[in-house]
């Protein structure tokens, strides 16, 4: 059974909810060694992203993933904003105009929102970022048989992991990289919700 | 958490129809999305120069907004960059037929907006990067250097020869010069808090200070007992003479700057030790800045500025300026 657009928006005001459930941890993951901002950057546009959808109900899981990119780039700001946006934006792209993603579908989008991530960002794993979160999850997802749900529990699993492994890095990218090796000891607040996010589209795609 | 604030979500918004009330002569405010557009503008046949960053910088960078310096500045949250729906916006108003230039401050999110922006605009759309903060030392396993004080200089000498008729590319050109002849560097004596986070963003002990510090309340490279005013301005002087490097018989721009918490009586006392440090080794100061104009909300501290002068570069600066923030020769 694919994921329908429908399926795709209830991911998504679920993920909304966890990102508020979220933002004073992101908040304080952030202050560590960043600035502060992630959580309530995060919230902000996830909030606006759900006025968004109670505006429209776009017609395939491609076009949701599409709002969800312009809604993030315009609302988000800090790194967040573009990183996200690019994510979602390739990611819809991935998929394009499909009524209905199967699990080679939502594979392929995840490795479009990391090829996305690395060509902003330009980082790569062991930078302690978004992307040490991702990458694993990518590489689950595609190795990984079963429905959709196996497919995003699989990758969110293995997002955790890959956001844990950043807590001993020292950071190159981002504002935590200005502190070198006073880095070291936090996890990193991108890599954090990246692995919410995908938690958050797990768990609705096994309730769906 | 003590603030003259109605609501930490509105911080911005309500700062900016402050602004309106009181400037309303030299510039407007739009919002939805934000941006401070000179009240002229666009001004035919002159290169726009547009700038932005995150708010909690004040006066950068809506108060350099009016003639001879910023044709719009994109105001983000607080400490967060705009997005690019606001750049696309101020480059739509402002551009009037001769293009826009982009004044970035290195700082990740930034550049990703900036650079977003500039790839959806539909005008002609440079950009340039400032990075002048000696404090960030190995910019291969870092973001790079962050952009601070110069930015404000950079702001006032493009904005000057935009105004006075450069075309966009002798924008970018003599843009790109300021940034390699600009190098700052800043020392925090206390934190400061970002209104929705409510709490201060590190913590120091009454007898210390932080060297190297940003101005986005972020920790710096090196956290030490605070010594005597001279010690404090010694440890910024130091790393920026030595980075460019400035020597002897240089002419240079010295701008002593507050954090947001220092009092003009501590920042002209450090300001006069500058003077003083260089002289000895031979440098001439041939044109200052002294005062709050890149802040870090309340932030007690200060950051030195220096600018390599050439003849071109003094006559910009000294070229008429008429923004909220500074005004001289109109």
């Amino acid at each position: 059974m694919g994921c329908t657009a429908a399926d795709v928006v209830a991911a998504l005001r679920a993920a909304a909810e966890v990102v508020r459930e979220h933002r004073d941890e992101l908040v304080r993951l952030d202050q560590a060694i960043g600035d502060g901002d992630h959580g309530e950057n995060l919230k902000r546009g996830f909030t606006a992203l759900l006025s968004r959808l109670d505006a429209e109900e776009p017609a395939s899981p491609g076009k949701v993933l599409k709002l969800v990119a312009t809604t993030l780039i315009s609302t988000v700001g800090g790194a967040a904003g573009p990183l996200y946006g690019t994510a979602f934006l390739r990611a819809s792209a991935a998929v394009g105009d499909a009524a209905e993603l199967d699990r080679d579908a939502v594979a392929r989008a995840l490795q479009g929102a990391l090829d996305g991530v690395v060509a902003r960002g330009k980082a790569v794993v062991g930078d302690k970022t978004m992307v040490d979160a991702l990458t694993p999850a990518v590489t689950a997802a595609a190795s990984v048989d079963g429905s959709v749900a196996a497919v995003l529990s699989a990758a969110a699993a293995a997002a955790a992991e890959g956001a844990e492994s950043t807590v001993p890095m020292v950071a190159r990218k981002g504002r935590a990289s200005y502190l070198g090796e006073r880095s070291a000891g936090h996890l990193d607040p991108g890599a954090r919700s990246t692995a919410l996010l995908l938690r958050a589209f797990a768990d609705a795609a096994a309730k769906a | 958490m003590k603030k003259i604030i109605n609501d930490p979500e509105t911080v911005v918004q309500d700062a900016l129809r402050g602004m309106q009330a009181a400037h309303s002569d030299l510039l407007t405010v739009h919002h939805d999305p934000a941006v401070v557009v000179r009240a002229d503008a666009p001004v035919r046949g002159k290169v726009a120069i547009i700038s932005g960053g995150g708010s909690g910088h004040e006066p950068l960078h809506g108060g350099f907004v009016g003639r001879g310096m910023l044709d719009a500045a994109c105001p983000g949250a607080v400490f967060t960059s705009p997005t690019p729906d606001q750049v696309l916006d101020a480059v739509a108003r402002t551009d009037g037929g001769a293009g826009a230039l982009l004044i970035v401050k290195n700082y990740t999110g930034d550049v990703l907006n900036f650079e977003t922006a500039g790839e959806m605009a539909e005008s002609e759309v440079r950009s340039v990067v400032i990075d002048d903060d000696v404090a960030v030392k190995d910019s291969l396993y870092t973001a790079g250097r962050r952009g601070v004080g110069g930015t404000v200089l950079l702001e006032k000498i493009v904005g000057a020869a935009a105004d006075r008729g450069a075309d966009l590319a002798a924008c970018e050109a003599l843009a790109s010069r300021v940034i390699g002849s600009v190098r700052s560097m800043g020392l925090a004596l206390s934190a400061c808090t970002v209104p929705h986070v409510g709490s201060p963003s590190f913590e120091l002990a009454d007898d210390e200070m932080e060297i190297g510090i940003g101005i986005h309340g972020e920790p710096g490279r090196q956290r030490v007992p605070a010594g005597s005013a001279t010690e404090m301005v010694t440890a910024l002087l130091d790393p920026i003479l030595e980075d460019l490097p400035f020597a002897s018989g240089d002419r240079v721009l010295l701008f002593t700057n507050s954090m947001g918490g220092t009092p003009l009586i501590e920042l002209y006392l450090a300001h006069g030790i500058a003077e003083q440090l260089l002289a000895d080794r031979g440098i001439t100061v041939e044109r200052r800045l002294v005062g709050p104009y890149i802040t870090s909300l309340e932030m007690q501290g200060m950051s030195l500025t220096l600018l390599k002068l050439d003849d071109e570069m003094v006559e910009l600066w000294d070229a008429p300026v008429h923004t909220p923030a500074l005004r001289w020769g109109v």
